[in-house]
């Protein structure tokens, strides 16, 4: 359920828009839904679809279709690597490699203790620092990475819990 | 060093704050505009600048601007593509970031000129810190009165809000880009009719790139002359270039359209040369969509002209010889770097990000990411050279957006240029694939 404080931000969104034009908050609350829950349920879904006067189907078109969105349980902290070309020509591939074997998981895999996801993304226009991911929900950026780095991260995201 | 017009003031201590972009001359452009000038008067300067469309395809911005369907009672929009997804792109992330009032101020000048009263700009969602960003540059802009009712006590009124996008490179594209704000699957729509006519909630829109907007407060500061005074011929004024893969000193460098590509690639004020001492092999001089250019093409001409940094220069030889200028996004292989698996990457890139409505580009695209694959792996035939530059051929002209071409282009450049690597590839697959000991990367997301 949408906490009152969401439910006032909502209201505040749709307002951006022209009268009639509320669809246009569906990214927006969408991101505010997968903030409070991790992921996209079919019931957090529906929700957003009463909330915004919505038929259900037209909320999973539209999260489906959006790779940010993630409609199965991930964990606490979701690793993105980008694998797009300018990142392998400096060592994208190699990183990925080694936060596999680092958490023991495949890309697209959630860690035993449910605190990490590992997947990969297409470039996050940060070709000039990379490799780079950014680490769900907040999307934080971390640049030029290396095993060292990672190692660094890995510790400080075990150690928040 | 260059002029610089964009990033003139980015290491002034607390540039992104609205007091110190004052300090610097910032919002003197809204002033001019809105108390001095009239709508037509700003589209006739940036007429007159040559400013073109930094997205991506180059077409004249006041031309662009003086398309939108002035005649129409629906209102107008002004909507900032900060989409930003084209690999080896990310000069519009780095202003953003840094300078993120240059862009608001340059939203209130150009929705003034184009006459609309609610704006957006539509973000990448993976860019969520910049969009606080932009939304606190905003907030401080409506507290200083540049935003709102009745700016600066004229009668001219603008709302400006961000709009964050969900994770897909198709919604760079224009009318994908407004499905996607109406809140919908970013699928591009056929055109005619153009966003002039037929936009966002179906009024007349302007979509401009993040950096085009940028441009727009020089102008109307310095007039459209003193842009089109910089630079060479019909590449006016400045380009932000990001540059990246095996270079030296990889960033975001402002240019004077016109400098040479070794001079930007191999002086110290730029790229800085090539990386670990290794020889420059290819160049995607804008971004992954464009043709690549080996080592001596894209240094100089097929006629043997110095290659400049010019909408004009890098497209001398069209695709025979040429490529484009594109985004600006500045990709550099040394000899160590593999062709054919970078182009399976890119291949698997368009695959991927293709929305799926034509045929041509759903099928084609996964059909040359299967057969780069086959031949990257080892186990690919002569013949498969040839038909991918088939299947690219039958891509091209044949899609309802550009995707498709996009596509098609790095492939069959890549083939014209190093179908030498290709063939070695087909007929000694160790000596490549060794080189790659690591595991494929997953396709799902
Ligand atoms: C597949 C595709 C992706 C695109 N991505 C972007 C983008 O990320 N940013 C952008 O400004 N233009 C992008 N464009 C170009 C836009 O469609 C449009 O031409 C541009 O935003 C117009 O702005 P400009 O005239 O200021 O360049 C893309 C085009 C295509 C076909
Ligand atoms: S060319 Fe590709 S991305 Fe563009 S509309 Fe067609 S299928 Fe979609
Ligand atoms: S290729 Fe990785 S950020 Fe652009």
């Amino acid at each position: 359920m949408f906490s009152e404080s969401r439910l006032n931000q909502i209201n505040e969104i749709v307002k951006r828009y022209p009268e009639g034009r509320h669809k246009s908050a569906l990214l927006p609350v969408l991101h505010l839904a997968q903030e409070d829950h991790g992921w996209l349920s079919i019931d957090t879904m529906n929700e957003v679809a009463g909330v915004l006067n919505l038929e259900p189907i037209e909320v999973y078109e539209v999260a489906s279709f959006y790779t940010m969105f993630h409609l199965k349980p991930v964990g606490k902290y979701v690793l993105e690597v980008c694998r797009t070309g300018p990142c392998c020509t400096v060592g994208a591939e190699e990183l990925v490699q080694y936060i596999e074997d680092k958490l023991h998981i495949q890309v697209g895999e959630t860690t035993a203790d449910g605190l990490f996801t590992l997947k990969t993304v297409e470039c996050l226009a940060a070709c000039g620092t990379g490799p780079v991911l950014q680490i769900g929900p907040e999307y934080k950026y971390r640049e030029n990475l290396t095993p060292q780095k990672i190692d660094e991260l890995i510790d400080e995201l075990r150690a928040k819990g | 060093m260059g002029r610089k017009i964009l990033l003139e003031h980015i290491d002034v201590p607390g540039i992104q704050t609205l007091d110190v972009y004052r300090k610097m001359g910032g919002y003197n452009a809204v002033t001019k505009a809105i108390k001095n000038m009239s709508a037509d008067e700003i589209v006739e300067e940036v007429k007159k600048s040559g400013l073109r469309g930094r997205g991506g395809a180059g077409f004249p911005t006041g031309m662009k601007w003086s398309f939108l369907d002035k005649k129409s009672d629906k209102p107008r929009y002004l909507v900032c593509n900060a989409d930003e997804s084209e690999p080896g792109t990310f000069k519009d992330r780095y202003l953003m970031e840094k300078l993120p009032h240059i862009l608001i101020e340059g939203m209130i000048c150009s929705s003034y000129a184009l006459g609309a009263n609610t704006s957006y700009i539509y973000v990448r969602g993976e860019m969520m810190y910049v969009i606080k960003i932009l939304e606190k540059a905003i907030q401080e802009a409506y507290q200083a009165g540049f935003l709102g009712k009745n700016i600066l006590g004229s009668d001219y009124s603008l709302d400006l809000y961000v709009q964050p996008g969900g994770g897909a490179y198709i919604c760079g594209e224009e009318t994908a880009l407004l499905e996607s704000l109406e809140g919908k699957r970013g699928n591009p729509r056929n055109k005619p009719p153009f966003p002039a006519l037929w936009g966002l909630y179906g009024c007349p829109t302007v979509v401009n790139n993040v950096e085009t907007i940028a441009d727009v407060p020089w102008i109307i500061n310095n007039g459209g002359e003193a842009y089109a005074g910089i630079g060479i011929g019909k590449s006016t004024g400045t380009k932000l270039i990001s540059a990246c893969g095996n270079i030296n000193k990889p960033g975001v460098y402002e240019i004077e359209l016109g400098i040479s590509v070794e001079e930007f690639l191999n002086s110290d004020e730029y790229c800085g040369g090539i990386a670990n001492g290794r020889k420059l092999k290819a160049v995607v001089a804008g971004g992954s969509s464009v043709p690549i250019l080996p080592a001596d093409l894209i240094l100089t001409t097929a006629n043997g002209e110095k290659r400049l940094m010019t909408y004009e220069s890098l497209g001398d030889g069209g695709f025979v010889s040429g490529t484009m200028l594109g985004s600006g996004g500045f990709i550099v292989y040394d000899d160590q770097q593999c062709i054919v698996r970078n182009l399976w990457n890119f291949t698997r890139f368009y695959h991927h990000e293709s929305c799926g409505q034509c045929s041509p580009c759903r099928e084609g695209t996964g059909w040359m990411e299967k057969v780069l694959h086959r031949i990257e792996n080892g186990h690919g035939k002569l013949s498969d050279i040839d038909l991918l530059v088939d299947v690219a051929k039958k891509i091209e002209g044949k899609t309802i957006c550009p995707l498709g071409e996009a596509a098609a282009w790095p492939v069959a450049s890549a083939i014209r240029h190093f179908r030498a690597d290709f063939e070695e590839h087909v007929r000694n697959p160790d000596s490549c694939v060794k080189k790659h000991l690591h595991r494929e990367m997953a396709h799902a997301h």
